[in-house]
């Protein structure tokens, strides 16, 4: 635990000292902002547009960093052979596996903070000094406590990406990672569509690559609460419960094969 | 007392090709022993293995066939880990870090308590002549303060043995003369020390036992003396006072005679000429005995006959 520790700290003083994290953080509070700007074109609508916008900047923003970062992880070590002298330390294969893992995450979970506290200081701003009629008006308070929903499972969602991305990173090159992580997040936007696939074509083997992916990729959908949120609608605790418990499921399932085929490969 | 390393028929086949994969052997049964305590020297030209070998103790890559041992137990094993320092070949560590954040994060892979840590590092790095450097990112540091680095990691947990691949490589004279005393003072405080060179001068200057390796063969392997001893390759005779009529009657007896200054010849005589015998002769003629010395085959002279001879 000592080591997993260790190994998720450097990580993350890694990512931190990557200029390039900066300037996503920069961009995507910047976007943040100017969702005022995009909220002051619509009557009436401006909340829902600054918190849409908002959170769709946080998701993105975050998927680019856990990707980017993600496929990084474990193909820079083998790269550039610092491995050669982390696995000579008394390090287990899988630690390193699981502890860049944590590390990514940590990295993530702060620059979602920074991100969210961007856009609560953003509706915040907005909010201030208006009237009790318009107050009454609109289906959600201007600092819903709900966003916090939306970005917790967004976070989840990112820790499926960064899985995946360092799944792939064990046993592939880094631009293939990237590309294979991007396929995967864009198909498990589609997952429902993939269950439906027999409706739509006849054809018998396509119905069964079909269904196998379904089960295979990550249903990501579920984890987009964006709009039930910006429109006031409840998201009740079950629901975020059994959401997050499939996340963490899943993410297991990809941190054990990821392990165990970087535990079986050779450092040439 | 178990053997520092032991190797037992130790086998490496990577895959080539790209569509038709076969398999290419890049090492052959290699059996050895490194005793405790001793300096080992694993030498042999480049591509002969020696980095493979290096990689299968330390279980980055794993055998086709074969088997290791690190400190009596298997490759891999965190016990073992514990009691090895290991420097790589080139090696890179992460540049974002500085020398002592690299030191305290492997300080604490190691398992070494804050104060402990705290105070191994400032030693190590004063004593690989980083002091003043160990707050400058690994990025700004030169191949040589990379390699000082290196050392320095390989030591953080005062190792039982140190695996050392290329120590030498990239390091100026004054660093090698720092390598060379900082590999003897392991040795006297009782750790192997096992490192691969391609440089001669190195294993003959350090090791007690070395082992050769040519195209993933093991090709030799034993002491120094005893893989140089037998080959005493002539005599090399100094002597003064020479006269220039004597100096013409035993040119038929020496192979070369060279004039070093001072009125005195550096004279080298062949196996064939009993050494005892010209040395009476010429002191009888009034010349006077300087030096007398077995020229031996060198490391170089054998490692070059070694690896060269068809097989």
């Amino acid at each position: 635990m000592r080591t997993l520790g260790w190994i998720a700290i450097n990580g993350f003083r890694e990512s931190v000292r990557d200029k390039v994290l900066y300037s996503l953080v920069v961009f995507a509070i910047l976007l943040i902002g100017a969702s005022y700007l995009l909220g002051q074109l619509t009557a009436g609508q401006d909340f829902k547009i600054m918190k849409d916008l908002g959170l769709s900047s946080i998701a993105l923003f975050g998927l680019f960093m856990a990707v980017f970062i993600g496929i990084g992880l474990v193909s820079k070590e083998v790269e550039r052979r610092s491995i050669y002298g982390l696995l000579a330390k008394p390090v287990r294969r899988h630690e390193i596996v699981l502890g860049k893992f944590a590390g990514l995450v940590l990295t993530l979970t702060v620059n979602i903070a920074i991100m969210t506290v961007a856009l609560y200081a953003v509706l915040a701003y907005v909010g201030w000094g208006e009237d009790e009629f318009a107050r009454q008006a609109r289906e959600a308070p201007a600092l819903d406590p709900a966003l916090l929903k939306a970005v917790v499972l967004i976070l989840v969602q990112l820790m499926i990406v960064t899985a995946t991305a360092l799944f792939f990173s064990t046993f592939s090159t880094p631009i293939l990672s990237a590309f294979l992580t991007f396929g995967v997040y864009v198909a498990g936007y589609f997952s429902q569509d993939l269950r439906n696939f027999d409706q739509v074509v006849s054809s018998k083997p396509v119905q069964l690559l079909a269904r196998g992916l379904y089960y295979v990729l990550p249903n990501l959908s579920p984890f987009d609460i964006t709009s039930q949120v910006v429109h006031g609608l409840p998201v009740g605790w079950r629901y975020m419960t059994v959401t997050m418990a499939y996340g963490f499921v899943y993410v297991a399932i990809l941190l054990t094969l990821g392990a165990t085929i970087f535990s079986r490969r050779d450092f040439k | 007392m178990p053997f520092a390393i032991e190797t037992v028929d130790l086998t490496k086949d990577y895959a080539v090709g790209f569509w038709r994969q076969r398999p290419r052997r890049a090492l052959d049964r290699l059996s050895l022993q490194v005793e405790a305590g001793e300096v080992f020297g694993f030498l042999g030209p480049n591509g002969a293995g020696k980095t493979t070998t290096l990689k299968l103790l330390l279980q980055l890559v794993f055998p086709t066939s074969g088997e290791a041992r690190i400190l009596g137990r298997p490759p891999g094993d965190l016990v073992a880990k514990r009691r090895l320092g290991y420097l790589p070949e080139n090696p890179y560590f992460y540049d974002y870090l500085t020398a002592e954040e690299l030191l305290t994060y492997f300080g604490g892979l190691f398992g070494l308590r804050a104060a402990d840590r705290r105070q191994r590092v400032s030693t190590l790095l004063d004593e690989v002549g980083l002091g003043s450097e160990r707050r400058l990112q690994l990025r700004k540091f030169s191949k040589g303060m990379l390699q000082r680095v290196g050392i320095a990691q390989a030591l953080l947990n005062e190792p039982d043995l140190v695996i050392l691949d290329e120590p030498m490589s990239g390091l100026d004279p004054l660093g090698r003369r720092d390598v060379r005393s900082l590999i003897l003072r392991l040795r006297d405080r009782g750790c192997s020390v096992f490192f691969s060179s391609h440089v001669l001068s190195d294993a003959e200057a350090l090791c007690s036992r070395v082992a050769i390796l040519a195209k993933g063969k093991l090709v030799a392997s034993g002491r120094l003396s005893d893989i140089l001893a037998f080959s005493v390759r002539g005599w090399e005779l100094v002597v003064a006072d020479l006269r220039e009529e004597v100096l013409t009657a035993i040119t038929s007896r020496v192979s070369r005679a060279v004039p070093i200054g001072g009125g005195r010849f550096e004279l080298e005589v062949p196996t064939a000429t009993p050494p005892d015998q010209l040395l009476t002769d010429l002191t009888a003629t009034g010349a006077r005995l300087v030096s007398l010395n077995p020229i031996r085959e060198t490391l170089e002279d054998f490692f070059v006959e070694r690896v060269t001879q068809p097989r």
